[in-house]
């Protein structure tokens, strides 16, 4: 009964060609963890699957120069996990990528899957987005970067236009002394979806901040930047009235709804908690704590 | 039994299941293939509440590869004023529940099932069935389910005179209630609510069914009961119960939600109707929607005690949700509540509400939780209120030997107390706590069951052993049923295999439920042991050619009595084996019977909690569960069943609950959503095994597989309180909920 066609692309330009050419009727697969089920349950009904995982640039970790890192859409957490050098220098990241599904679904899962799902509620994105991470995109007109923070546009709604991939994450040059938390709030302590989530990056230089990022998840339509957040934590040294300060801006922020994992009201709580508890957590790595 | 020294019993052995479960091999429901089978799927009803105008199902029998469609009209109807009682259920509204009359009452009703080649097809003919509703207003909530303009489910149920959802009342009563209270130094009267919960089982419902052409039915499903299958699906098809044979397969998790037919009868019609055999397998969404669960309640607890601690009168009103059609577990609040106690003075009221969910099945000690946690929360509030330790007001409390129930009966030799007494010496009970922790404790009590049970034992022609019984092994039967027979024959266990028969192999045998399973089918195997050990001295004594009288059996040797019965050497069960055909053919007995003298479980839960102040969020830290188990026949079961219990009882209390939408519509159909606990979740479980014997069984046992769901709601909502101050009186205790009252608002 199913008319879905499956294309295994070899290329970045096949993919990209055979995306256009089905003009918004195609979806690509990386590890397939959400777009499965959303094909199963009837939510999305694709005429054409393009599966991406045998682009080679796709489904490589490339460490650019020493410290920076570009990591292929189709990567999976597994994958990325394993690499250590990438573990040490975005710990928030991966602590965030952990938090997707089962040890099972992560030997699948992609950075890039998560990303152009589209939810407000991916738990990694709020973390790509502290980590002033850029997708690089590959369409027709040619590749281009985009900031995480701009790439949501609404639930399930993205920048990519009809013929557009997501190729892979660059991350910044990594800076000594600096470090990235995740926290998300969840009723259960694992298999579940965030009802908060939260990104901290901050560098520091004799206790004084140099750089911070602050981004939430699930409290918006898209996840968000907190870009005030970095002009107050910058040039302090994070003592509790700025964290309170920036605690409170995070829950002005905050423009949640009401629905059955959560309130108005609770979410906006937590995500000035969950602030906190990030930014506690991203000096004691930077500290050696944790 | 107590002269044999217990060899088996008491031992863990390896489980007779275990391998096959965990390399894949066991053979659950949705596993059964049959060469020229089809593919079933059933309609669901969009709508809560509606007249049923039309059913047309011409487009979806026109589509290629359809070869059935049916609806109410070709299932067996039962007039709706008329009971017709089997088991638990009133067949009036089984067949009503299982495809829809005139009315769908919730959102997931069937109301047409489509036999087709293939999964997909069936689906797609599901919608071009064209129904025509008359959509009517309708009620989730208990609330409004019973204010006085509800709508109403079924004109005909009266109560108070008029047209009503109360669809039935219980009521237990001892001494007088105001004399009671008028004698307390302390009253507290409080309300709780708790929310729909299911069961849970991960393996979802399904059947294959083929109906051969001389009508004769095969049934493959997954339940808690073949018998139970058989004769539901004989009522609702008009098949006779000898012309259908049901066969168990594995089961994967049950916990009482599969006492109940949901698809049997439909792919029974459907194979009638095509010649072929049929499968159907619910989905998850579908068993969310329209199987399980148990009720939501509100209830109302009064219970008052002197400055001592005795309780002088106690109070409880409760309201269950029954789901679309009356049979909510009232009897389960109403019976067990204040079962634990020596109560002078007591009243305790329940009410069947139906309502615009589906229709409620058995959850492990069905309603008792619900009626535990309004007591035990309250008992923790006296306690308080006394200054009193509330193990020490449990205690001082505790019905023993001789207390007249408030549910009726007078208790024999049974061990509530000495659960109360382990709790409080318990390192558990004396541990220090952590910052933002509490501790809780409760207790609880089930009846328990007997009923009817069948066994058949054969010793094989090489001298082992194969039982076989009628019940679906939930909980660690088989290898109980093992344990028991290598005791009592004097054998090694490796030699007894244990089967479950099918409706056609073995004699009638109830439901696994009711926590009665390993009593009852102890007693009818011990019986057949029995017989068959007289005939093993049978055939020793012809061997031999002494009375049979001369000849004991032990160690699985038949031996002489004793010198003057003359001097030979023993006969081993394999030497006699080997003779049988000679002393006169097979060796085998069967035993069946109604069985009596199951005897209430009564536990007692310490849980410890830590609350995340800013979040709300509860976790469990340490749990340990003590329960009177009567004799753990295999003691990892029986702490499996423990730790089973408190697990959903953790989820109960914490974060599993059915929302509905505003449309009516359930919400929350996938387990992302319905938060069952995982393991992380989840500390070590601890456990005592308190071995009070049942006087009234051969090997003691008393049912353990239900009290342990009846403290926890309660042990967890009293630990909440004492970590943070304060208290709810809603479950489940989710983050959002128990910040809101930490913070007061």
């Amino acid at each position: 009964m199913s008319d879905t066609q499956y294309l295994a692309a070899k290329t970045i330009d096949e993919a990209v060609n055979a995306h256009e050419k089905a003009n918004g009727t195609a979806r690509f697969l990386a590890g397939g963890t959400d777009l499965l089920v959303q094909i199963k349950s009837g939510i999305r009904k694709p005429n054409l699957v393009i599966d991406i995982k045998k682009i080679v640039e796709l489904n490589s970790i490339n460490e650019i120069s020493d410290g920076e890192f570009e990591v292929g859409a189709s990567v999976s957490g597994a994958n990325l996990n394993r690499n250590l050098k990438f573990a040490k220098l975005w710990p928030g990241v991966l602590e965030a990528f952990r938090l997707i599904g089962s040890e099972q679904i992560q030997g699948r899962a992609s950075l890039g899957g998560n990303l152009c799902n589209g939810s407000p509620a991916g738990d990694s994105v709020p973390a790509l987005i502290a980590a002033g991470c850029k997708a690089v995109i590959a369409g027709p007109k040619g590749k281009k970067d985009v900031p995480i923070e701009n790439f949501h546009l609404g639930p399930g709604k993205t920048v990519l236009e009809n013929g557009e991939m997501l190729v892979s994450l660059k991350f910044p040059k990594r800076e000594a002394n600096s470090a990235d938390a995740y926290l998300r709030m969840t009723p259960r302590t694992e298999m579940d979806i965030a009802v908060v989530g939260c990104g901290v990056n901050i560098s520091l230089e004799n206790n004084v901040c140099t750089h911070a990022r602050v981004s939430l998840g699930a409290v918006a339509p898209t996840p968000l930047l907190i870009k005030e957040a970095s002009d107050i934590m910058v040039g302090s040294k994070l003592d509790d009235d700025i964290l309170n300060k920036v605690s409170k801006m995070c829950m002005d922020a905050c423009n949640p709804i009401n629905d059955k994992r959560g309130t108005i009201d609770y979410r906006t709580k937590v995500a000035g908690v969950l602030f906190k508890r990030a930014t506690k957590l991203a000096t004691d790595r930077i500290g050696g704590n944790k | 039994m107590n002269e044999i020294s217990n060899k088996w019993i008491g031992k863990n052995t390896i489980r007779p299941d275990g391998a096959d479960k965990v390399t894949g091999r066991a053979q659950y429901s949705s596993d059964t293939t049959m060469p020229g089978m089809i593919w079933g799927h059933v309609l669901r009803s969009p709508h809560p509440h509606a007249k049923i105008l039309s059913i047309n199902t011409k487009k979806a029998e026109e589509l290629e590869g359809v070869k059935a469609v049916i609806t109410s009209k070709d299932v067996v109807d039962f007039p709706i004023d008329t009971p017709v009682i089997l088991g638990i259920q009133d067949m009036r509204w089984m067949c009503r529940n299982v495809m829809a009359r005139d009315k769908v009452l919730f959102h997931g009703h069937p109301l047409a099932a489509v036999a087709a080649t293939t999964e997909e097809i069936a689906e797609k003919a599901c919608e071009l069935i064209e129904v025509e509703y008359d959509v009517l207003p309708w009620a989730i909530e208990i609330d409004d389910a019973i204010k006085p303009d509800a709508p109403i489910l079924h004109d005909h149920i009266q109560f108070e005179g008029k047209s009503s959802n109360i669809a039935g009342t219980l009521e237990h009563k001892k001494g007088d209630i105001d004399k009671g209270f008028s004698e307390a130094d302390v009253i507290i009267e409080r309300e709780f609510k708790t929310e729909a919960v299911h069961q849970g089982y991960l393996e979802t419902h399904s059947c294959l069914v083929s109906v051969a052409a001389d009508g004769r039915a095969t049934i493959w499903s997954s339940s808690q009961g073949q018998f139970m299958v058989r004769a539901m699906t004989s009522y609702l098809t008009g098949i006779p119960q000898s012309n259908i044979r049901a066969i168990p397969a594995e089961i994967g998790g049950g916990f009482g939600g599969k006492t109940i037919v949901y698809l049997e009868p439909l792919a029974t019609i459907l194979s009638q109707k095509t010649g072929r055999p049929v499968k159907i397998v619910m989905n998850r969404e579908d068993t969310m929607r329209a199987s399980g669960p148990t009720s939501g309640s509100k209830s109302k607890i009064k219970i008052g005690a002197t400055k001592d601690g005795k309780i002088v009168a106690a109070q409880g009103t409760y309201y269950l949700q029954a789901g679309a059609f009356p049979g909510s577990p009232i009897r389960g609040a109403v019976g067990c509540s204040l079962a634990p106690y020596d109560i002078p003075n007591a009243h305790t009221f329940g009410y069947d509400v139906v309502s615009n969910r589906c229709k409620v099945a058995a959850y492990r000690a069905p309603g008792a939780p619900i009626g535990a946690y309004g007591v035990e929360s309250v008992l923790d509030e006296i306690a308080e209120k006394l200054n009193m330790c509330p193990l020490e007001l449990r205690k001082i409390n505790a019905a023993k030997e001789g207390t007249q129930a408030v549910h009726g009966p007078t208790y024999p030799q049974m061990g509530y107390l000495e659960t109360v007494e382990a709790a409080i010496n318990h390192p558990h009970y004396k541990a220090p706590l952590g910052k933002h922790q509490g501790r809780g404790v409760a207790s609880g009590f089930w009846f328990n069951a007997g009923g009817e049970s069948s066994a058949q034992l054969n010793i094989t022609e090489d001298g082992n052993v194969v039982v076989t019984t009628g019940h679906p092994d939930i909980g660690g039967s088989r290898a109980s049923i093992a344990n028991i027979t290598a005791e009592l024959l004097g054998i090694h266990h490796d030699k007894v295999s244990v089967l479950i028969g099918d409706t056609a192999t073995i004699g009638y045998s109830n439901l696994t439920g009711g926590s009665r399973v390993l009593f009852a089918s102890a007693m009818v195997v011990t019986e057949s042991a029995k017989l068959v050990i007289k005939q093993l001295k049978q055939r020793a004594a012809k061997i031999w050619g002494i009375d049979e009288e001369a000849i004991e059996w032990e160690n699985g040797e038949a031996r002489p009595a004793g010198d003057n019965a003359g001097k030979f050497a023993p006969l081993t069960l394999a030497e006699l084996a080997e003779k049988a055909t000679a002393t006169g053919g097979p060796i085998g007995a069967g035993y069946q019977v109604n069985t009596e003298g199951a005897e209430g479980g009564f536990a007692t839960h310490i849980c410890d909690v830590e609350v995340d102040m800013d979040l709300g969020i509860v976790r469990v830290k340490r749990y340990t569960s003590i329960q009177d188990v009567g004799k753990a026949i295999h003691p990892d079961y029986v702490e499996g069943q423990l730790h089973g219990g408190c697990v959903q009882g953790i989820g109960w209390a914490l974060s599993e609950e059915y929302i509905y939408n505003k449309d009516g519509h359930l919400d929350n159909t996938g387990f992302l959503d319905y938060r069952m606990p995982v393991c992380s979740d989840l500390p070590m479980l601890d456990t005592v095994l308190i071995e009070i014997p049942n006087p009234k069984h051969p090997q003691g046992v008393r049912g353990v597989g239900e009290v342990p769901l009846v403290p926890p709601l309660a042990a967890i909502s009293n630990a909440v309180y004492q970590a943070i101050g304060k208290r709810s009186y809603s479950l489940p205790m989710s983050p959002p909920k128990v910040l809101k009252i930490i913070e007061g608002n």
